[in-house]
């Protein structure tokens, strides 16, 4: 078990490196430079800016050099934990991220419990009564759930809020709060606005989670120590609670490593539609201003994430079904 | 065809064991009736597919600033007791504050709707140039105004740019799997049948790809698509995108179905009786799981249709003047004018059905599959 681990995390760096190439080549590739935009942007709102400071900006920020000079030169930061300036904002990168990466994993964090105290109590029921009412409207919801893109959902409930109740839904704070610093009065306006968000995000996956959960779970329910429980006269809850829901979790734990950054991406749809301070608006503007910097390490540090989760749910299985260990071994 | 009538038993078995494995995942599939249902929508959708010009009724692309926000014309299709279809009248007055058209539906004035209507010119198929719509209406004023779905903020006409962006976004999903299924099934494959050094590099590389975050990367490379690009290279480049990922499962299970195929005793029998290795995997391997292949393809559809949808809406995805249920979706993002023109959310459910259909007709698919199963 300890090789097994140790032996993934000899090869977290080296899968950071090789993204790390592919992001800087990415955010490298459309035509121009973050000056061309910036340049085009000035033009349009009708000022101006010579050539010569053009280029003055350009050497100054480092982008007249060959590319791959670029690259080694955001390595050495990134080596010192600098993740860069803002060409656009003209802030030290780690700083604009900073909050915003903390309210992205609240809000990951929220949906993902939403998630698991619907799902979970939701799959066990209809488990257990098949075939019944209460089964085949969860059997609709959870389909319409998966059907529905989260940015829909998003501007539905928007729509509704604003059109019949006269209120808007966006942010994560209300006015008064949203440059306040941090005190136990903007955290507990947070927790009021961050609900919303949170189920939207979590919809899609509560509705796959629960159809899982209910189908492992009847699978296990046909098991000769379910019966032989029940001969025991054991009362029904407690048995299937005690026994099969918990086997039928085990292949779902496993995948929570994968689905908090399936997560956090996912939250950049909803948070550009619902106007949240997240880091997926800071990465869209980011990406279309090609400040290029910026871009890269919030691209970096989403690859990082998704890493870390998929050794943490690989971590997991081999740790739950011994028989993965023996063949990763 | 009720082969596997209860009242002649001996006869189905008999029927059974020598249908071919393509009509016993009929047989099967069949039983599941809202898998029939929702193909049937998806059949109706690609029919929409071919020709949208044809169910279309005015040109998707035609502005007219005046004619804006105009509501839904509910098409009823009985006038009276007369089987005769009509829509009501929509009439504009001008705001004196706002001094903007605001439109609403006059039920009082009734306008016929006549089927195979005279409209815009357009090219049938791409081929045959004619003018014939499967609805047109002459609305009082002597012009054609039919707005089944109403009207956008450019007054243009949402039912035909509905028609016409699900040409778009079906297509795209559709492209998209196909290029995932080449991908999975010609890298699987090589992986699956050789073994060896082929198969190490093609597994790291599916490692490699599926710890990618998809979302924030595909706004990456969607982003860095030149602004100059033609709608039909955006096209092609966002499927190319899509289908990067999407192979990757794809190709794992076409591995292990051959891992598990290349020990089978016909595989053994086919190479004895020394048929090559394109036969084998051609004649002897692919066929078996063939099913499979599909029921997986179907359900990756969906994820697709909804990722094409997202990048669109967030304008990174398919670009105006192309149109697709994202590029759709754009126009409702403002709250003020959802709230002014609700019916912008159509498309919205557009989405919805056509993915709810593709999962369902999925999981038929995949329980139909395995018609030996059970």
């Amino acid at each position: 078990m300890t090789r097994y681990v140790l032996k993934r995390l000899v090869l977290l760096p080296a899968l950071l490196f090789l993204f790390s190439v592919a992001v800087f080549a990415i955010v490298q590739a459309p035509p121009g430079d973050f000056l061309t935009t910036y340049v085009a942007t000035l033009a349009s709102s009708g000022s101006s800016i010579s050539a010569e400071q053009v280029e003055a900006l350009r050497r100054e920020y480092g982008l007249d050099r060959p590319i791959w000079v670029q690259y080694l030169k955001w390595m050495e930061n990134l080596a010192k934990g600098n993740l860069g300036l803002s060409l656009e904002y003209q802030r030290p990168n780690a700083e604009l991220i900073g909050e915003r990466l903390v309210l992205t994993m609240v809000l990951a964090l929220l949906s993902f419990v939403f998630t698991w105290i619907v799902a979970i109590p939701a799959g066990i029921y209809s488990a257990m009564h098949p075939r019944s009412l209460v089964d085949y409207l969860l059997t609709i919801v959870n389909y319409v759930g998966v059907a529905t893109p989260n940015f829909m959902l998003a501007l539905v409930l928007m729509w509704g809020a604003f059109a019949y109740f006269g209120v808007s839904v966006t942010g994560l704070f209300s006015p008064d709060f949203v440059e306040a610093p941090w005190s136990l009065a903007r955290v507990l306006d947070l927790l009021t606005h961050v609900w919303l968000p949170a189920v939207v995000l979590g919809v899609a996956g509560t509705a796959r989670l629960t159809r899982v959960m209910r189908a492992n779970l009847l699978d296990e329910l046909n098991k000769p120590y379910v019966t032989t429980a029940r001969a025991k006269g054991l009362s029904e809850w407690r048995l299937v609670v005690r026994y099969p829901a918990r086997l039928a979790l085990n292949p779902l734990v496993s995948t929570i490593g994968w689905y908090l950054p399936a997560l956090f991406s996912g939250s950049l749809i909803v948070a550009t539609v619902m106007n949240l301070p997240n880091i997926g608006p800071l990465l869209l503007r980011a990406l279309i201003n090609q400040d290029m910097y910026l871009a890269g390490s919030i691209l970096l540090i989403y690859c990082f994430l998704t890493i870390v989760g998929t050794l943490v749910s690989d971590i997991l299985l081999a740790w739950l079904d011994p028989r993965i260990r023996l063949e990763a071994g | 065809m009720s082969v596997l009538a209860p009242a002649a038993p001996a006869t189905a078995e008999d029927r059974v064991s020598v249908a071919s494995n393509w009509r016993l995942v009929w047989w099967r599939f069949r039983k599941h009736r809202l898998a029939l249902v929702s193909a049937l929508v998806l059949i109706a959708l690609y029919v929409v597919v071919l020709c949208p010009d044809f169910f279309s009724t005015q040109d998707p692309e035609a502005t007219e600033a005046r004619r804006a926000f105009i509501p839904i014309q509910h098409l009823h299709l009985i006038d009276g007791l007369r089987p005769a279809p009509w829509v009501p009248d929509v009439v504009g007055k001008r705001n004196p504050t706002t001094l903007r058209m605001e439109w609403r539906v006059d039920e009082s004035q009734r306008i016929p709707v006549r089927f195979f209507a005279a409209g815009y010119p357009y090219r049938l198929f791409g081929l045959i140039p004619t003018r014939i719509h499967l609805l047109g209406a002459t609305g009082s004023d002597g012009r054609d105004r039919l707005h089944l779905l109403g009207t956008d903020r450019l007054g243009r006409d949402q039912w035909s740019r509905l028609v016409h962006g699900t040409r778009t976004s079906m297509t795209i999903g559709l492209t998209a799997v196909t290029f995932s299924i080449v991908l999975g099934v010609l890298l699987g494959g090589i992986s699956g049948y050789f073994g060896g050094p082929a198969d190490a590099v093609i597994q790291r590389l599916i490692e490699l790809l599926q710890s990618l975050p998809t979302i924030p990367i595909w706004l990456a490379l969607t982003a860095a698509l030149p602004r100059d690009w033609s709608p039909q290279q955006v096209f092609f480049a966002i499927t190319v995108i899509l289908s990067l990922v999407g192979w990757t499962t794809l190709g794992r299970e076409v591995r292990g179905r051959f891992l598990a195929l290349r020990e089978e005793d016909f595989v053994l029998a086919a190479e004895l009786a020394g048929a090559s290795q394109r036969r084998i995997i051609v004649r002897h391997m692919v066929p078996t799981f063939l099913s499979h292949i599909i029921a997986t393809s179907t359900l990756a559809i969906p994820a697709m249709i909804i990722n094409e949808t997202s990048l669109s809406f967030l304008g990174l995805g398919i670009r105006p003047p192309a149109i697709s249920w994202g590029v759709l979706l754009q126009e409702a993002q403002n709250l003020q004018t959802v709230a002014l023109a609700p019916w912008l959310l159509i498309p919205g459910a557009v989405v919805i059905v056509s993915v709810l259909a593709f999962n369902l007709v999925g999981d038929g698919l995949r329980d139909a599959a395995d018609p030996y199963s059970q």
